[in-house]
């Protein structure tokens, strides 16, 4: 077990100021210590990352790593993940966003993303709020939960990205929170892999803006919450509705490796030179 | 991944670690308690099974779980990556120079 932590400082760029800038207690640490396991255990060099975010808290992310990064507005990650990917298919792109930078301003991306099956490797990470900009509530705060914007309780129904991305034909769709530190490196290593559109959802909890306004006292108990709800998706399918509202569903939810727009555009080309290259 | 006790060195950043308590609420054996000044700090070493929970879970990268018989390079190691006091220091945990 030793060396995790020695193996993540490798890859840090300590010109930045540490700690960090998340919340004590933000998954978004996790989640970027578990992204730089999964791609020193598949033995990536640094220089052929791509580390592409939106706005938001998960747009700091890419600040503090050694990849080639590029922080870009809010929303259209994936859409300058896909320009970088079409440019130079060598490259792994990997794209970091928010649940309000995925679902909210750029649902329509990651939808087409996902249909052209474009190989990148997205991460979500949800924490149910807009985190950054004052906890107004997002396309992801789950029905009847209290942010700023809804102080009697939320009144909408949630969007649930891991199926909708699933619905669209992604290649990989899988869902962890962060808790599961060691399923999260297995999801995360796997999409880093796998041909196609890839996407990971992560939980991750926001206990200064979510947390306070929902009767979690300390950031502790979001997480005791996580580890209590947290149900493989086999054992979910087979649940009572009543109880299917109350538990998060994580594992894989879609796994196929059809080939990935880049490489089929590299076929075409092939195709229409007569052969070739 | 042995699971005696007492098989390892646990090592907590103070420069890094915020305090969220995760590592304190969910170790297995009660190996780390909070300080007075709110952070984690190591309070019985020698309960440590070697899980590797607090390590995988901290957010902040700030605990560093060491089996003991690895004598080779585990000194160095660790004293390569004592994170500089003084804080306006750039963190440089590790040796290689940033220039």
């Amino acid at each position: 077990m030793a060396k995790v932590t020695q193996l993540i400082h490798n890859y840090l760029r300590h010109t930045k100021k540490f700690p960090h800038v998340f919340c004590p207690g933000c998954g978004h640490g996790i989640v970027l210590g578990s992204l730089i396991r999964s791609v020193h255990a598949q033995g990536i060099p640094k220089d052929d990352i791509v580390l592409v975010a939106g706005i938001g808290c998960s747009g700091r992310i890419p600040v503090y790593v050694d990849f080639n990064t590029v922080h870009t507005t809010h929303g259209r990650a994936l859409t300058f993940a896909t320009g970088i990917k079409l440019a130079n298919p060598k490259l792994k792109v990997i794209v970091i966003m928010g649940d309000g930078d995925a679902m909210s301003i750029g649902g329509n991306h990651l939808m087409h993303s996902a249909r052209r099956n474009i190989g990148l490797t997205a991460l979500v990470l949800n924490n149910h709020i807009y985190g950054m900009t004052g906890g107004q509530s997002s396309s992801t705060t789950p029905f009847g939960c209290y942010s700023t914007t809804t102080p009697f309780g939320q009144m909408e129904k949630e969007f649930d990205i891991a199926e909708i991305t699933k619905a669209c034909g992604a290649n990989f769709v899988a869902r962890a929170t962060v808790m599961q530190a060691n399923l999260m490196d297995r999801l995360i290593s796997t999409a880093l892999i796998n041909p196609g559109f890839n996407l990971v959802e992560v939980i991750t909890p926001c206990h200064t803006q979510f947390g306070r306004k929902n009767k979690y006292k300390t950031t502790v108990d979001m997480y005791k919450w996580l580890k209590k709800n947290a149900t493989p998706i086999e054992k979910y399918v087979d649940m009572p509705p009543e109880k299917k509202k109350e538990v998060v569903s994580t594992g894989v939810f879609s796994h196929k490796d059809c080939a990935g727009l880049e490489e089929r555009y590299a076929q075409m080309r092939q195709n229409l030179n007569g052969g070739a290259a | 991944m042995a699971k005696k006790k007492g098989q390892t060195i646990v090592k907590i950043y103070q420069d890094w670690c915020k305090g969220c308590g995760i590592c304190v609420t969910f170790c297995p054996s009660g190996v780390l308690r909070f300080n007075n000044q709110g952070k984690a700090e190591v309070a019985h070493e020698e309960e440590c099974i070697n899980c590797g929970f607090c390590e995988v879970h901290c957010p902040d990268f700030a605990i560093l779980v060491q089996p003991k018989n690895e004598t080779g390079s585990r000194k160095n190691q660790t004293e390569s990556m004592k994170v500089p006091a003084s804080a306006e220091d750039s963190m440089n945990p590790s040796n290689e120079e940033i220039s």
